[in-house]
Formats: structure tokens, C-alpha cells, sequence
């Protein structure tokens, strides 16, 4: 991995009484891909528009390729390229006229043509803006991302909001991004994806980061646990479960309970017996290896999508 | 060098744009040819029968450089209300030339128009004269940047669209009420016409009606000239300043009060005038150009 790309350091940020950020702090690597994972409102958007030169801190050091993004104008917007979360383009501009002037700005620019390829933008390269659906819009905008060549690339939930598919095709967009080379922010708050993309990724919360390091690193922080979900057909009779053999913590979610279990087949059979002792009657129980999601139910003591 | 570049690759931009905007052609043509035509009906029974037709001229292409004031304000808080400014403002493009492509793009589109309302005054309802051209030219060039400014102004004070258009209402309402554009402003009582010597407007329609009727020469506009480009300069350096890329970003209230620094010029000069200036005795003067008009007493009299 190469030299840091991107510093942040005791990032702060309030919006009147909100506190969005409370000293965020990472680095990211030149060449990888680095997410920021976190629920909304963690403080994701605030940290990348404040690295995009968009937002200024109240505190603490951001650099960008060595730029301070807060007075570099026009150096740092010449190196970098950006997906925002809420933006939009004239309804009546049409794709490859938005990649053309866009392209205009710069010194170093793509190959438009190349771009609407590569984003299989060809078919729609005259439609206008209004015209195309949630995954074109997107597509586009990542290709705008990349109409002046930038080093880092920020994409702020890239995929928030689109089917399946087409959350796949921009995976594999981020996929090729790696392979140029370029480095990567990424912002979300699906698990998949920052398993999937993520070299790093630095979990978000409430304005701070809570775990920071690779996928496998952190879900080998999440001590080795296997989740078991449990469904009962009545309520468990109070601390019962958490007192199961291998149970580390039980925790109950949507009426459902989790248990994290060093020993699962123990901790199953002891459940069985539990419930026979009780009258109560096993409605579903799944098992999880560790994912990303439990690192983020034992750090912060509720789902990414509460 | 840069500077220059994007503003003209954003303007080109907002040419095509305008091209594909239903509602500019409606706003931009079509409403000051229903006043145009409107008033070959009000005014075909006169003895001379084109007489009018230079003084109403004047007056249609001060609606129409008027114009670019709504329909900037009204597309700049659009485009910051959808998130397409702060979509610009991630490439290296500043604020000047993203104002200053506004201004240009509306300029060039009213060229044609201008010259439109002028063929058809021309051919359709036999102008006998062309006016004096340049000056119009001139004021057209100079009224269309200032009041595309001073649409930029609203925006840059506004909100959201809903308050863009209470205010845009207002100005509008005196821009076409007050400055003879639509109603001559001969025929108010003397205490209103020294109420629109203060009104940007009144530059504008004054110069062109003097223009394209043919009874000004550059000495005489050169007044009207300097109070537009005044208003232009500090309009757009107003709304430089507080210009607003994001869509959460709130004017404070103390913004508004800018607007009053837009428009000092114009008060300075409205001063100027109701003490020494004869403004008005030119207003009389383009009116009488309306063959068979009479200025009421009521007016001359205290002048």
C-alpha cells in the first residue's frame, strides 16, 4: 500500500446544537479503496464534503494530495473527482454534453467518448438528464467523477437507493477504479459493500470513528463470535439467554434475539433445553459467521440501519 | 485566461438550455408581442397611423430587456434548490463565471428577439423609421446585463423559490407599471413620475424610447447609460458576494438589506433628477410622439 493520500486529524464539525463531527481521525492510503461506514446521520457526508473543500471544520486537519481542501480552490478540485450524495443536473442537458463541459473545466481530461463506453452510456449519450433513470443518473455522475482523471475519487453512497443490479454494476465500476489505481472514498451503510470494496474501512458513529482496519481485522475484533438469531414464540423469561452456555451477550432486536457464541453447537443445545424447561417454542434461529455488523452491534449496541 | 474560458463553455451551456426552455420563448417573445399587438389595437384608430408605433417599440423592448431580471432569479434558485450549483462547485469554477454566463446567455438571447419585435414593427405594422440604431443597441447591451444582475441579486438574497417570487412580483410589478414600459408615464400625476425617477426601469425605457424614436443622440442616453451600468456593476458585485453554492446554505436577513446597495445608483441619480435634471420634460417630449396625444394639465403643469 503507498503513502497517505488522505489525512484527517481531530476533525470537528457542529451544525448549531448538532454535533456532526466529534475528532474524526484516518488516514487513507494511495491506491486503495477506503470506506466510511456508519448508519445516517454518523457523520459520513460531513467528513467527505469537508475533503471535498464543500464544508469548512470547526477543528482539526484535513489534507487532500497534500492540499489543505479548505484553501486550495482550484489545485485540489484539479485532482480530485466526487459523486455527491444530493445533487442533480439541468433536466434538459444531455449526457454527453454534461461530460463535455464538465471536461471543459480542466486541464487533464478523459476521453468522453471512452467514458460514455465505459459506463454504457453509448445508448443514451442524447438523452437528457431528465430522461434517465436512478441508475444512469448515477452512472453518469460517477463518470463525471472521472472526467478530468482525478488521484481520489469520493463517492458518497454511491448506491444508496438502486435495485440490486444496478448497485452491482457499481461495484464493479469501484472494482476497475482499484485497478487504475486510484484511490477510493467510499461512504455507505450497506455491510456487503464495504466487505466487498473496502481494503479499510473506519466505522462511523455519531461523529466518530469507532473501529478502523480491514474487513477481516475487524470482524476478528468482534472476539471470534458466531451470531445466532433466534426467533421464540413467546418472550424469553429475563437474562435467561444470556446466561447460555458459550453466550457472550444477548441482545434483542425487532423482536428478535441475537446471541454472540464462542461455542454454538453448545450454546444450541443449551438453548433447546432452555426453552423445553420453559414451555417456550423455537420459531427460527439462524447462524452468522461474524460480519461487519455485529463489529458494529458490539461497538455501538445497535444495527447499521436503526 | 481560465477565467474567460469557462465562462464562455458556461454560457454556451445556458444558450442551449434557454433554446430548449418552453417557457422562455413564451416570456421572452411572446408576451411582449401580445403587447405589441395589443397596442396596434388600442392605438389604430389614431390620425396617423404608425405614428405610435416607434414610442410603443421603445416600450416593447423595455419589457422584453426587462424580462431577463425574472427569469434569472427564478433559474439560479432553481438550480440551487436541485443541487446543480453544488455540483459545479466540485469543478474548479468560481462564482463569477457562473453569474457572468447567466448574464451573457441572456443577453445573446434577447439579440434575436430585439431584432424581431423590430422586423415586425417594421414590416408588419410599417415603421417608418428604424430609430437610431446603435443607441438602441447600446441600451439593449447595457439594460440586459443590469437587470439580469439584478435578477441574480433576488436570488442571492432569497431562500426560496416561494420568496424569490413574492419579491420578483413586487419589483416586476413597478418595473412595468412605473417606468413607462407598459403604461406611458406621461399620463401620471406629477408626484408618481418623481416616484419612478428612483426606478432602474426608468432609465431603461426612457433611453430606448428616446432611441427608436429617433430624438435622442448619444449625448442624451449617455445618462440612462451610465445609471444602468452603475446599477450593473454593483448588481453584480453584490451577488458575487453572496452568492450561495448549497442548497441549505440561508441568506441571513441582513443579506437583503444588499439590495438596497443595488439600487443606490439609481437613488442617487432619481435625486439628481427630481433637483435638476430634466428626465421628465424627455418622458413629455417621446410621448407627444403618440400622434394626437395630449399630456394631461395635471402633469405639465407642475413640472
Amino acid at each position: 500500500m503507498g503513502e497517505s493520500i488522505i489525512r484527517v486529524a481531530d476533525l470537528c464539525k457542529s451544525y448549531g446544537p448538532v454535533q456532526a463531527l466529534r475528532g474524526v481521525t484516518f488516514d487513507v492510503h494511495e491506491g486503495e479503496v477506503f470506506g466510511l461506514l456508519g448508519p445516517n446521520g454518523a457523520g459520513k457526508t460531513t467528513t467527505v464534503e469537508i475533503l471535498e473543500g464543500l464544508r469548512t471544520p470547526d477543528r482539526g486537519t484535513a489534507e487532500v494530495c497534500g492540499l489543505n481542501p479548505e484553501s486550495a480552490g482550484e489545485g485540489l478540485k484539479e485532482v480530485i473527482g466526487a459523486v455527491l450524495q444530493s445533487t442533480s443536473l439541468p433536466a434538459k442537458l444531455r449526457v454527453r454534453e454534461a461530460l463535455e463541459l464538465f471536461a471543459n473545466f480542466y486541464p487533464r481530461r478523459a476521453d468522453v467518448t471512452q467514458l460514455l463506453r465505459r459506463f454504457q452510456l453509448q445508448e443514451k449519450a442524447h438523452a437528457f438528464y431528465s430522461e434517465l433513470s436512478g441508475g444512469q443518473k448515477q452512472r453518469l455522475a460517477l463518470a463525471l467523477s472521472l472526467v478530468n482523471d482525478p488521484k481520489v475519487v469520493f463517492l458518497d453512497e454511491p448506491t444508496a437507493g438502486l435495485d440490486p443490479q444496478v448497485r452491482r454494476e457499481i461495484y464493479d465500476i469501484i472494482q476497475e477504479l482499484r485497478r487504475d489505481k486510484k484511490t477510493v472514498l467510499v461512504t455507505t451503510h450497506y455491510i456487503e459493500e464495504a466487505e466487498r470494496l473496502c481494503d479499510r474501512v473506519a466505522i462511523v458513529d455519531h461523529g466518530r470513528v469507532m473501529a478502523l482496519g480491514t474487513p477481516r481485522e475487524l470482524k476478528q475484533k468482534s472476539a471470534g463470535t458466531t451470531r445466532l438469531e433466534i426467533r421464540l414464540a413467546r418472550a424469553a423469561a429475563n437474562g435467561t439467554l444470556a446466561h447460555l452456555d458459550g453466550v457472550s451477550d444477548c441482545r434483542e432486536f425487532d423482536g428478535a434475539y441475537v446471541l454472540y457464541s464462542s461455542r454454538p453447537s453448545q450454546t444450541i443445545v443449551a438453548l433447546v433445553k432452555q426453552l423445553e424447561g420453559e414451555n417456550n417454542e423455537l420459531q427460527s434461529l439462524e447462524m452468522f459467521s461474524p460480519s461487519l455488523e455485529d463489529v458494529f452491534i458490539e461497538l455501538t449496541g445497535r444495527r447499521l440501519r436503526e | 485566461m481560465k477565467t474567460l474560458s469557462r465562462t464562455w463553455t458556461l454560457t454556451r451551456l445556458r444558450l442551449r438550455l434557454a433554446v430548449r426552455n418552453r417557457a422562455f420563448f413564451f416570456f421572452s417573445l411572446v408576451m411582449p408581442l401580445i403587447f405589441l399587438f395589443g397596442a396596434a389595437i388600442f392605438l389604430r384608430r389614431g390620425p396617423e397611423r404608425t405614428q405610435w408605433i416607434p414610442y410603443v417599440l421603445g416600450a416593447v423592448l423595455t419589457t422584453t430587456v426587462m424580462g431577463s431580471f425574472w427569469g434569472l432569479s427564478v433559474q439560479l434558485v432553481t438550480f440551487r434548490e436541485q443541487g446543480i450549483l453544488r455540483r459545479f462547485r466540485l469543478a474548479p469554477v468560481g462564482a463569477g463565471p457562473i453569474l457572468a454566463s447567466s448574464i451573457l446567455s441572456n443577453y445573446f438571447m434577447s439579440l434575436p428577439v430585439v431584432a424581431f419585435e423590430f422586423l415586425v414593427c417594421r414590416w408588419a405594422f410599417h415603421m417608418h423609421t428604424w430609430g437610431n440604431l446603435w443607441l438602441v443597441f447600446l441600451l439593449v447591451t447595457v439594460g440586459s446585463a443590469t437587470f439580469s444582475a439584478l435578477g441574480l441579486i433576488v436570488a442571492s438574497v432569497t431562500n426560496t423559490m416561494q420568496e424569490t417570487q413574492m419579491i420578483n412580483n413586487l419589483l416586476w410589478m413597478a418595473f412595468l407599471f412605473l417606468t413607462g414600459a407598459t403604461v406611458p408615464l406621461a399620463i401620471f400625476p406629477i408626484w408618481l413620475q418623481r416616484i419612478a425617477l428612483f426606478i432602474p426601469g426608468q432609465y431603461l425605457a426612457t433611453g430606448l424610447e428616446s432611441a427608436t424614436t429617433n430624438m435622442a443622440g448619444p449625448a442624451e442616453v449617455i445618462e440612462d447609460v451610465i445609471a444602468l451600468m452603475l446599477g450593473l456593476l454593483v448588481a453584480f458585485e453584490v451577488s458575487r458576494h453572496l452568492f450561495r453554492w448549497e442548497p441549505d446554505a440561508k441568506a441571513p436577513r441582513s443579506a437583503k438589506l444588499w439590495v438596497l446597495a443595488a439600487l443606490v445608483p439609481f437613488l442617487l441619480f432619481g435625486v439628481w433628477e427630481n433637483i435638476a435634471g430634466n428626465r421628465l420634460h424627455r418622458v413629455d417630449r417621446n410621448f407627444e410622439t403618440l400622434s394626437g396625444s395630449t399630456i394631461p394639465e395635471q402633469a405639465t403643469g407642475a413640472r
